[in-house]
């Protein structure tokens, strides 16, 4: 046969007992990516809501921030799923026939209304800015410049009214859209819960819990990193500060340490619920004690005892909480306790992804996965480390692209 | 200037949302269109597998393979072939080694020594597609690519599918897989090319023994469906609400 | 609607219009529902008859008696008579053309599918002869001895 000829997990998938013979880890490295990013999509985008819609103005400096990277997210939220499918050039097929029974076909559906909503948002937020740039460069000439005029100018739609009427309707219009955005990001989110808590044929991902746990882990996770990101990037402007005037200010400023703590406070409350669901999810399927038991007990308290307990309970969830809680919190406890939680959602995807095949449907056997770390070809560089590697730089590099277009730090 | 351009801008873009949505929004949702041309088919395709007579000779497996041009070298296939051992001491012992494509030739079981005297049962269980009534693999698929005929079968097309695996997760029977040459969702579809043309399927064919038929459930005369109907059979796992269609006769506790 | 607000939302409209104009173009004309219900029969129509049309392999014992009578009568008359002849020697669908294209196994491994001894008590392969193959002639082919199309005589 001329065509390459892949088992799809065999490269990756090792059997132990009995395991039917068609059955590998078909889902790997990029659905724990897929989760893991919408996940930070909409966290991101729920904390900036925080301040849009209910008004908290300890938060207004990280709102604008976290509406942009939820911006900067989202086109990699879409990325695993591509990297993920074994025909990508036929990823537009959900939208031109959608078979609504799937949860599946409705994720280009929610997610461009997503997407919709997200940049009217950040649109309305910086209109006055863009026609301010508009307006500026006007008249100058230069290659680069008349391309970002255009660019401005056609990112004014032809509005550029700045009246004191049209910047409260702007307002207005902001407030609204966070405000259908919380749902829309939850249920984004949550039905990406819904595709894993609806296959009846995996007894670790059947549960009608799995939609809200995964809201609220997406939410601590989004919370995790916009926190993170803005202390590296206000740590960064200081030492760039430090360097040109030799006397500027030495530490992170009260003001920014104040927006630390508020988000670090609403971060706890969402790691609380998270756990709470997880744990009761845990003790229900213990103590209902259903066919399944055997084999999931089997994997939760033998096989993946580390990564779950350990590592995603224990590193992930506990050590960051005590870390937050307890007093004389300093900035750098802060940063090791947002990348512990970062980790800790990741391993929660990664134990319920990879954990759900770690057993075979056969009940009677068991799956091993080993990420391939050195691609030789196409299909282990996709679903490689290098893949998800890919897909988790992305937002950093849209980030600091959309920021040359729309800052989003104000800088004091 | 500018107001009647964007108002020209705005009146065409409305235009052609209103001559658009509603055209393709109930294009393709209209069941009473749907239902008009549904008939009442006159074939339900089931298969009825007697594990008394199963040998394990795997003859099924490779015919299988190789009239469904699924690779021959692989692991993955569309129907195979479970042994199950049964020692004194309870354990069970259960492999499959390639599918069963080559036939169970050894005693031992998963590399594992049996002796023949502490065996209390031992048998053989062919598998394949149960064309489910309430199929989960069709349920899940986002885009239409995989769905259930009129006779009861489900098929796959290759043309349309995007291989993102949601099947292949929500079968709690293990029988999709990705086809290694078209990298598209594959299962058993029971010879779906010869049985529309009155012939029977590969495996059915291959097997020396019987062990394997095929029948129209909706014809009372088919010998399969006389069997069905008045034999004790049962059907794998149907706790999961799929309504399986492949029937087993001599089917085991032991049995996964 | 002299409004600017409602900017993003002509843009967003503008979208999901060239969205459906799209999927005029580029769904197929036959998709839709064709089964019992848009849950389980929601595909593209003509998919069916292209499995219809794929080619079949395995031709059957009849095919085989056109022109092999005398060895398809001989084995019909024996215990092996269930087993199609394709089994052995491989499916027939290009053989009547080019009759180069059917390699016969006569391997050891063909027979031993059957006639390992596998000592089952609630299975008929406990039933069936069988031969402890590592140490019943290992090397010899078994048509040496016995002959597959008249199985019933004791090997000389």
């Amino acid at each position: 046969m001329a065509e390459e000829m892949v088992v799809h997990g065999l490269e990756w998938t090792t059997k132990e007992l009995f395991v039917y013979p068609n059955e590998f880890i078909y889902w790997s490295i990029q659905i724990v990516m897929y989760p893991y990013m919408t996940g930070l999509v909409a966290g991101a985008f729920v904390l900036s809501s925080l301040y849009h819609v209910f008004g908290q103005q300890d938060l207004k400096e990280l709102a604008r921030f976290s509406l942009v990277f939820s911006l900067a997210l989202l086109p990699v939220a879409a990325l695993p799923l591509l990297l993920h499918l074994q025909q990508p050039l036929r990823a537009a097929n959900p939208l031109l026939t959608p078979h609504f029974t799937s949860a599946i076909a409705a994720f280009g559906i929610v997610f461009s209304t997503y997407g919709m909503i997200v940049i009217s948002e950040i649109w309305f937020v910086y209109r006055r800015f863009i026609v301010e740039q508009a307006t500026a460069l006007t008249g100058q000439t230069g290659v680069a410049t008349t391309m970002k005029r255009a660019l401005y100018r056609t990112l004014t739609l032809g509005a550029y009214d700045l009246s004191e009427t049209a910047l409260t309707k702007d307002k207005k219009a902001v407030k609204l859209l966070a405000g259908i955005g919380i749902p829309v990001a939850c249920f984004l989110h949550g039905y990406a819960g819904f595709i894993f808590g609806s296959v009846k044929a995996n007894a670790l991902w059947m549960s009608p819990l799995m939609p809200v746990i995964f809201i609220m882990s997406a939410v601590v996770s989004g919370i995790a990193l916009c926190m993170l990101t803005y202390i590296v990037i206000m740590k960064w402007h200081q030492f760039r500060q430090r360097s040109s005037h030799a006397d500027a200010a030495t530490a992170i400023g009260g003001a920014e340490l104040e927006v630390i703590n508020k988000a670090a406070r609403y971060l706890l409350g969402f790691l609380v619920a998270a756990i709470s669901l997880e744990l009761l999810d845990l003790i229900f399927r213990g103590y209902t004690a259903m066919k399944s038991w055997d084999i999931l007990r089997s994997v939760m308290y033998g096989k993946d005892f580390v990564n779950i307990f350990v590592l995603q309970y224990g590193l992930g969830n506990l050590v960051p909480f005590f870390l937050l809680l307890l007093p004389r919190r300093t900035i750098g406890k802060t940063v090791v306790a947002l990348l512990l939680v970062l980790y800790g959602v990741f391993m929660m995807r990664w134990n319920v992804v990879i954990g759900g095949q770690a057993f075979s449907l056969s009940f009677a056997g068991y799956m091993h996965y080993h990420l391939p770390i050195i691609p030789h070809n196409l299909e282990t560089y996709r679903e490689g480390l290098l893949g998800a590697l890919t897909v988790a730089v992305m937002p950093f590099i849209l980030f600091w692209g959309i920021n040359r277009i729309l800052p989003s730090l104000r800088y004091r | 200037m500018a107001s009647t351009r964007r108002k020209f801008l705005q009146g065409s873009l409305a235009g052609i949302v209103t001559a658009v949505i509603p055209l393709s929004a109930f294009r393709f949702l209209s069941p009473d269109q749907a239902r008009a041309a549904v008939g009442e088919a006159d074939t339900r395709w089931v298969f009825l597998v007697d594990t008394h007579k199963c040998v394990g000779c795997g003859l099924c497996v490779a015919a299988c393979k190789r009239e469904n041009e699924i690779p021959y070298e692989v692991p993955v296939t569309r129907t195979w072939v479970e042994r199950y051992v049964v020692t004194k001491d309870g354990a069970t012992h259960i492999d499959s080694p390639l599918g069963g494509r080559d036939g169970f030739v050894s005693e031992r079981v998963a590399g594992q020594e049996i002796d023949p005297a502490s065996i209390s049962k031992a048998f053989f269980v062919p598998k394949l597609c149960n064309q489910c009534e309430n199929p989960a693999c069709v349920q899940v698929c986002p885009v239409g690519a995989t769905y259930q005929t009129r006779d009861g079968v489900v098929l796959v097309d290759r043309s349309w599918c995007i291989g993102c695996g949601y099947c292949i997760m929500a079968c709690p029977y293990g029988v999709r897989f990705f086809h290694p040459v078209h990298k598209v969702a594959e299962k058993c579809n029971f010879c779906y090319h010869r049985i529309s043309q009155g012939l029977t399927t590969a495996c059915v064919q291959a097997c020396p023994f019987g062990a394997r038929r095929i029948g129209n459930l909706k014809d009372q005369d088919d010998p399969v469906t006389q069997t069905i109907m008045t034999t004790r059979v049962a059907v794998l796992k149907d706790e999961y609400g799929t309504k399986p269609q492949v029937f087993y006769i001599g089917l085991d506790n032991e049995v996964r | 609607m002299k409004n600017h607000v409602w900017r993003p939302l002509w843009v967003a409209l503008g979208i999901v219009a060239l969205i459906l104009l799209l999927r005029q173009f580029m769904a197929p004309a036959d998709f839709g529902i064709h089964g019992r219900n848009f849950t389980y029969g929601f595909h593209r129509l003509s998919n069916i008859d292209e499995w219809r049309t794929m080619p079949v392999k395995y031709q059957g014992k009849a095919g085989c008696l056109e022109c092999h009578e005398e060895q398809a009568v001989a084995a019909t008359a024996s215990r092996h008579r269930d087993i199609q002849c394709e089994n052995c020697h491989g499916p027939a669908l290009a053989h009547p053309d080019n009759p180069a294209l059917l390699p016969i196994d006569r391997g050891r491994d063909l027979c031993l599918r059957c006639h390992a001894l596998l000592p089952y008590p609630t299975s008929l392969r406990g039933a069936l002869k069988g031969i402890e193959p590592a140490t019943h002639y290992p090397e010899a082919l078994c048509s040496e001895c016995h002959n597959p199309h008249k199985p019933d005589q004791e090997a000389p």
